[in-house]
């Protein structure tokens, strides 16, 4: 494979021919921020928070799905940047019913992480007020609609690592949901193997486990990644959690 | 069948038309059909046999004549007659005085030296009113499948692919992506299968060119599918049409079964190596699934979402396989280029967007309908020669092009050149070919909340911005449009059109903010003057206009 030498805010990384700029960004310790992509799971490019500037180009790239090209010059950090993700994630506080005060994972929560990091003090937007459905059915888990910010890593994580694909999604646009398999409830599910996996990978607190109160919920996201690297190329290597 | 035979075929056909000494055609399109072409098509064939003029005249329903706001439309092939609002009693006065004693109806006329037709040039819509939309003999015989023999016994793939990258024909879909590129990286892409694919799912409110191609001369779309699989080597089409087209989706069965059973379909084409089948695909009602990788996905089954580009899908598409897809009217450019040749095709239009456009006039316009034009016709020549301005009392006020994807264009802009890269200088799209007209009765902010209000719902939910910013930028139009917004919310929802444009996914997201951007751009007065003054609060919570608050200081 050849190696490419690339540019991220005006210094110069090489990389392996094939690798995407967020894992060459993540491997030189550059912070972009993530929401929807996990290590371990299908790539979606679905949140739009890890977009780059590339020069040369009028758009955006989404990092986790762009792969460099020899010189190409990066921007990660840029004003503009800043700004539109400052607004995803103020989007996001105004479509779901995020109340960090009575919420299981106050201060675990990748969402709150989001917003401190983007200086999200205030919504400008009108607060949508979802009225989803709150699903209890399940022996040990709780999914809460109304805190789903549909980054399907619990699809993915239980169609490609679980196999059980228990979650899809139903419905358009501002009208997406999260449902356990064709939209019943989860307690029924013979698929559901009750593995956890969903809950863990969440990175608000639609997913949590039952008997939790507010703040308890911690959550693992880290062992997909050890899952998958132990399947696909039998190397069982505990990956350190990111530290950026 | 042989090539000789399609030949044979074709002149015992031309042989048989020539019996006839009338050939009447009826509009046997969706929009005639809603006007009352049936009742028009029984009285005409019963007034034929009445009269018994049936070993003179041949009774046809044929592709859509143009003037859709003025059917039911009949035309009288012999002697070049076009008849509007063709009702039951007009349809026995023409076969009688017409036919019959050879007087032509006069009430129903329509000049056919009007700039209507005569400013039009038509070659994806050459066969509109003159053959049966519903039998691939008269499409033979009016060269049918003549292009796809050609490629077959005397061109080899490459110069396929060569022909139309000099002709320079571009995607007709909206985006005017070279049709040659694409193909060629589909045929240099090494895999055991490769699919071609039309993308049928015309979904942009006011547009029905690809309808009314599919519904007048399906063997065109036919016959440009086979040729892209001979070019790409495919012998797998799928023709994604949407659901609500339900008489097009009958037509290409028709024509499908037709084609298949004279061996111009299916395996060993023309008693060639080449195989190539064909079937449809029916989407259900998703605007998004117009979007390529989410049509795809449709077309496998799976849910109508868009993915990331690239891999395109020339690299990989159906199935991780290499896929040509293309608009309906991009395939039917593919016959007249190959059978004229790509010189003939590069001499239309301009330059750098050759060839001819159908646009579906709409709205405040005289004459609404199907037209088609070279490229680089000046809107103004579209909108008032061929359209016939609108109405009598109004004054135009902005052109709508692109759906709910593009932009308004307004007066000042009406000497545009209309082609891809000049409609992009004012912000609109050239997109599949919708043109809405408006007139000084039209509110710009409230058109740009009826297509934020489409594009919200359409929207598929996978990205944020688009799933969440389309909701808030129409509650903020919203807001404006019942004066409830003040200028911090104008500054908001100008910010958030621009960030949904460059940070969403797919195009539907990208090209969402078009209409509020462009109406902005060319009519911000009308925005300005819905806003009210910014409200402030005084000590006990009380809301307090800045007028109020002065009046106090006073």
């Amino acid at each position: 494979m050849a190696v490419i030498t690339f540019i991220i805010d005006d210094e110069q990384y090489s990389a392996q021919e094939g690798v995407t700029i967020l894992q060459v960004a993540r491997d030189n310790k550059i912070h972009i921020p993530t929401l929807c992509y996990l290590d371990g799971l299908s790539t979606l490019g679905a949140c739009r928070l890890c977009v780059v500037e590339i020069e040369g180009s009028p758009k955006l790239f989404p990092a986790c799905t762009t792969k460099p090209t020899e010189n190409m010059v990066v921007r990660t950090n840029t004003e503009k940047l800043k700004k539109y993700r400052r607004i995803i994630v103020e989007l996001l506080a105004s479509e779901g019913n995020h109340q960090c005060a009575v919420c299981v994972v106050n201060g675990h929560c990748q969402l709150q992480d989001l917003a401190y990091e983007v200086g999200l003090d205030h919504v400008r937007f009108p607060y949508l007020f979802p009225k989803k459905s709150l699903d209890a059915t399940h022996k040990d888990f709780v999914m809460d609609r109304n805190r789903c910010v549909l980054c399907t890593r619990c699809v993915r994580v239980c169609h490609e690592v679980e196999g059980a694909h228990v979650w899809d999604i139903s419905g358009r646009g501002i009208h997406c949901e999260i449902i356990a398999d064709l939209n019943q409830p989860w307690g029924t599910s013979a698929n559901c193997t009750s593995c956890g996996k969903c809950v863990s990978v969440c990175p608000t607190g639609a997913l949590f486990e039952k008997g939790a109160s507010v703040g308890e919920m911690q959550k693992e996201h880290d062992f997909i990644k050890f899952i998958v690297t132990a399947r696909n190329k039998h190397e069982w290597v505990h990956i350190a959690p990111e530290d950026e | 069948m042989t090539v000789e035979d399609l030949r044979e075929l074709a002149e015992k056909e031309q042989a048989r038309q020539a019996q006839f000494e009338h050939r009447i055609l009826y509009c046997s399109s969706a929009g005639c059909v809603s006007s009352g072409c049936d009742a028009v098509k029984a009285e005409l064939k019963k007034a034929i046999e009445e009269l018994g003029l049936t070993n003179k005249c041949e009774l046809l329903g044929t592709g859509c004549l143009g003037l859709c706001g003025e059917g039911p439309l009949v035309f009288v092939h012999s002697d070049p007659t076009l008849y509007q609002h063709v009702d039951a009693k007009v349809a026995r006065r023409i076969v009688e005085e017409h036919i019959g004693q050879g007087k032509k109806v006069k009430e129903n006329e329509i000049d056919l030296k009007d700039p209507f037709f005569a400013s039009q040039t038509k070659i994806v819509l050459e066969n509109m009113g003159k053959i049966d939309a519903e039998s691939i003999e008269e499409y033979i015989a009016a060269d049918g499948y003549e292009a796809l023999a050609k490629a077959l016994t005397e061109m080899g793939p490459e110069e396929v692919i060569g022909e139309i990258r000099k002709a320079g024909l571009r995607g007709r879909g909206g985006a005017g992506y070279p049709t040659g590129l694409k193909w060629d990286i589909v045929r240099k892409g090494v895999s055991d299968q490769k699919y071609v694919v039309c993308n049928a799912d015309e979904g942009d409110p006011g547009a029905f060119m690809d309808r009314s191609v599919l519904e007048g001369d399906p063997h065109r779309v036919l016959e440009g599918m086979a040729i892209a699989g001979y070019a790409v080597g495919a012998n797998q089409g799928y023709i994604y049409a949407r659901a609500e087209y339900p008489l097009a989706i009958e037509r290409l069965k028709t024509a499908i079964k037709q084609a298949e059973k004279l061996g111009l379909l299916g395996n060993r084409i023309l008693e060639s190596q080449f195989n190539f089948r064909i079937d449809i695909r029916i989407g259900a009602g998703a605007f998004v699934c117009g979007e390529e990788t989410a049509l795809l996905r449709s077309v496998m089954g799976r849910r109508g979402r868009p993915k990331v580009r690239p891999p395109y899908p020339s690299e990989k598409g159906l199935w991780g396989k290499p896929t040509v897809i293309n608009n309906v009217e991009t395939y039917a450019n593919i016959a007249p280029i190959l059978r004229n040749g790509s010189a003939w095709f590069a001499g239309i239009g301009t330059q750098k967007s050759p060839g001819t456009k159908v646009f579906a006039l709409a709205g405040k316009i005289n004459r609404t309908g199907l037209v088609e034009v070279p490229m680089g016709i000046p809107l103004k020549k579209i909108i008032f020669d061929i359209g016939g301005g609108t109405p009598e009392g109004t004054e135009f006020k902005a052109a709508q092009t692109g759906g709910p994807s593009g932009g308004c264009i307004p007066k000042e802009h009406l000497d545009l050149p209309v082609d891809y890269e000049s409609l992009q200088t004012v912000g609109s799209i050239m997109g599949s070919g919708g043109m809405i007209i408006m007139d000084n009765t039209s509110d710009m902010v409230d058109v740009a909340k009826y297509f934020m209000d489409f594009c919200m719902d359409e929207s598929c939910g996978k990205c944020i911005p688009c799933r969440v910013g389309t909701k808030h930028i129409y509650t903020l139009l919203e807001k404006i449009v019942n004066r409830q917004a003040t200028e911090d919310d104008f500054a908001l929802l100008k910010e958030l059109c621009m960030m949904v444009k460059e940070t969403s996914l797919c195009g539907l997201g990208q090209a969402a903010p078009n209409p509020v951007l462009s109406t902005i751009r060319f009519f911000n007065e009308e925005y300005i003057s819905k806003l009210k003054p910014a409200t402030t609060f005084n000590a006990t919570g009380e809301e307090h206009s800045p007028v109020t608050v002065a009046k106090e200081v006073k």
